[in-house]
């Protein structure tokens, strides 16, 4: 029965799970204890669930990984490579915890940048107005868990009419083997402002772990968030990420998301274009190998009308590599006038790679342009042959078009020494073979 | 430019080619020797991009007969880069996009191949940027160009001229344009056949495809060829371009095959 390990396994997170005071804040330990209530009543997800359909997490349940410890030595010589030149800010967690001393803050009276347990006084209010009202944990497990073992995260409150220049850079960093780490952050971005910010993960060694991740994202009426994730965790990892938008009044919503590392990762991106006139760019790109799995389910929500939202999301599969692209598009009837496009790439490099893909409409207006493709294939033997007629040999004409394909989405990320490091790994990849 | 003591650079002998099991290529015959420019025409279909690309060694299409003599290479022998380095070029007609591969590194990893195999200098990035865009100037090109990717929404003329200016830095010794003038306007022609006619020279040589004599003026051509159904039909001299334009092609059929027609 396949029911007992996963009863077992959660009974096992359900013991590790300690109710006692972080702090001592009552709305915060309320909704911890609230989620780990509702994560006693859900199961783990199988391959008979419909949205797990190509991904078998059945593997996690014989890892009974306890969360990660607080403690660390990492040093910033240990972690310096990682640093983007063009951030001043940055919010470093370790194995899901803040640490204050590799981190670079900042905070005015409005503008907040920081861990989220700091805020948790002097904001209440505005955090529980926001946090878990986009991830919404009743009906999935994991941001269930995630909320029931709540401790850090990154917050940032961008206030009225504010652009910050300068991208953030929240760097979560695995250090701890057979752990699990809950991972956490929260951007409210009020009205007029306008941030960028580069959510990444990253492991120093390749090791095995549970990475949890749960983002949440609410941007108030003409505000714009540039939203770049980078998941390059160890290559034994699992990454399960939530990450929940909700965009008002002509906001716009920029996502670039990159995912190169895990031995299998799922990335649900639910975006809510909750008022008229919303906007949100989505762009995704999986580059694996091996025996990697990469999952990313999204789903765009257009709820009134005006809204507009384009997605081209890219997949690379080499070795025997699985790549999995959802993509859901919801247009209500009220979202009349709603423009939308989607597209999905994929290059399989080999015979054994996998890929499914699989675009869902859901179009309740009629007023609507909504347009979408799906290829999976090769690389194109015309484009191989136009660069070898130039002198370019086989192998380095399919490395350049390997690269290039991904470097179509890398190349959407505003921040350069970023895209360079991207470009770099693909380049690695790509010429591995 | 036709000198009595060239060498031949392409000898093509009973040249058949096939797609799709279709035989296309019925046996064609051509000499191109250094410093000559020869002009092909032809109704659409003939078979004329078909001879280029085999030429270049495009493996959609299975040569079914004949030999090609490139350079004292036998050309069918070689895979397509290696005909590139050897010095064989080809100006497509339908140029394609690469999105995502930017110009500039495309034509500089071109450059520098083709420069390893003439046991010449690399050129880094910097130095390959002045180089280009010198030649760039020669063809009036934006410098933008450089940034984008290979093609990727170039209109029609910008799509021959980034054809052009490769075939600049490679300097090739047999240099296929296919239809380049198509789609150019009047100055874009001016700038292309400038271009080409500073990169001819008396040890390399042109085949031109084309389907129009204004191009003839620019570049005058030593010989004029006539394609149709696969196979060379005609050769005369720069005059045979003026007298297709005003006389068309089916006077050549009728001669051959001596049917009545009304052509007066
Ligand atoms: N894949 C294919 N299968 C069958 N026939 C093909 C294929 N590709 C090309 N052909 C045929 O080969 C013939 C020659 O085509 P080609 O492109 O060489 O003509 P062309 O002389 O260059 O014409 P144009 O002046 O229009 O450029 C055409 O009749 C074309 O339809
Ligand atoms: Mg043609």
């Amino acid at each position: 029965m396949t029911e007992l390990p996963h009863a077992n396994y959660l009974a096992g997170l359900l013991k590790s799970w300690s109710g006692k005071p972080v702090r001592p804040l009552s709305w915060l330990n309320d909704l911890r204890a609230r989620a780990i209530d509702r994560v006693s009543q859900q199961a783990l997800p199988t391959k008979r669930d419909e949205e797990w359909r190509f991904t078998d997490i059945s593997t996690l349940t014989h890892l009974p990984y306890l969360p990660s410890r607080p403690e660390t030595h990492l040093q910033r010589h240990d972690i310096d490579h990682l640093f983007l030149s063009e951030a001043r800010i940055r919010l470093v967690f370790v194995d899901g915890y803040f640490q204050q001393q590799l981190s670079t803050i900042q905070n005015s009276d409005d503008l907040i940048i920081g861990n989220l347990p700091d805020f948790s006084a002097s904001h209440s209010s505005i955090l529980e107005s926001h946090l878990t009202q986009y991830a919404a944990f009743d009906h999935n497990i994991f941001a269930a868990l995630n909320t029931a073992f709540l401790r850090d995260g990154a917050l940032l409150i961008i206030p009225k009419n504010t652009t910050i220049a300068d991208p953030i850079h929240l760097l979560f960093i695995a250090t701890q083997p057979e752990v699990t780490s809950y991972t956490r952050c929260l951007l409210i971005g009020e009205a007029g402002s306008n941030v960028t910010l580069v959510e990444e993960y990253a492991a120093l060694e390749q090791f095995a772990y549970i990475n949890n991740s749960v983002t949440e994202i609410a941007l108030a009426a003409n505000a714009q968030a540039n939203h770049i994730r980078i998941q390059r965790e160890s290559k034994q990892a699992f990454h399960l990420a939530n990450c929940s938008v909700a965009l008002a009044h002509a906001s716009r919503y920029l996502s670039t998301s990159i995912s190169l590392g895990s031995q299998i990762s799922r990335y649900n991106l639910d975006i809510r274009l909750a008022e008229e006139a919303a906007e949100c760019s989505v762009d995704g790109l999986a580059l694996i190998s091996d025996n990697q799995l990469a999952d990313t389910h999204t789903c765009i929500d257009h709820v009134k009308p005006n809204g507009t939202s384009h997605q081209q999301h890219k997949c690379i599969v080499d070795g025997s590599a699985h790549a999995v692209f959802n993509g859901k598009i919801i247009v209500r009837p009220h979202a009349q006038r709603t423009n939308s496009s989607q597209s999905s790439r994929n290059l399989l490099l080999s015979k054994t790679a996998q890929i499914d893909t699989k675009p869902q409409l859901e179009i309740f207006a009629d007023d609507v342009k909504c347009a979408h493709g799906a290829t999976v294939g090769q690389l194109d033997p015309e484009e191989i042959f136009y660069l070898k007629s130039r002198g370019l040999s086989e192998l380095s004409a399919r490395n350049l078009l390997t690269f290039a394909f991904g470097a179509e989405i890398i190349s959407r990320i505003s921040i350069p020494s970023l895209r360079q490091q991207l470009e770099q790994a693909v380049l690695n990849q790509t010429q591995s073979n | 430019m036709i000198h009595s003591n060239s060498v031949p650079v392409l000898t093509v002998q009973g040249l058949r080619a096939s797609i799709n099991g279709t035989e296309i290529l019925k046996g064609i015959d051509l000499t191109v020797k250094s410093g000559e420019i020869h002009a092909i025409m032809g109704l659409n279909g003939s078979g004329k991009s078909t001879f280029a690309k085999v030429l270049a060694g495009h493996s959609a299409y299975e040569v079914t007969g004949g030999s090609v003599q490139f350079e004292g290479k036998d050309l069918l022998e070689l895979p397509p880069e290696e005909r590139a380095r050897a010095g064989l070029f080809l100006a497509f007609q339908y140029p394609i996009e690469i999105p995502g591969v930017a110009n500039t590194q495309f034509l500089r990893l071109a450059y520098n191949t083709v420069q390893t195999q003439r046991g010449r200098e690399e050129l880094d990035p910097l130095e390959f940027d002045d180089f280009v865009r010198e030649k760039m100037k020669l063809l009036d090109m934006k410098s933008d160009f450089l940034d984008r990717s290979v093609n990727e929404g170039f209109s029609g003329g910008e799509k021959k001229r980034n054809e052009i200016l490769q075939m600049a830095l490679l300097e090739p010794k047999l240099s296929i344009l296919d239809e380049t003038d198509s789609g150019l306007d009047i100055d874009a022609l001016k700038i292309v056949a400038q271009g080409v006619n500073q990169i001819a020279n008396k040890d390399n040589a042109m085949i031109l495809v084309t389907h129009y004599q204004r191009l003839l003026d620019y570049i005058v051509p030593d010989y004029v060829h006539v394609m149709q159904a696969g196979r060379i039909v005609m050769t005369g001299g720069k005059e045979l371009a003026l007298e297709l334009e005003t006389r068309g092609y089916d006077w050549i059929t009728e001669n051959k095959s001596s049917t009545t027609g009304a052509i007066a």
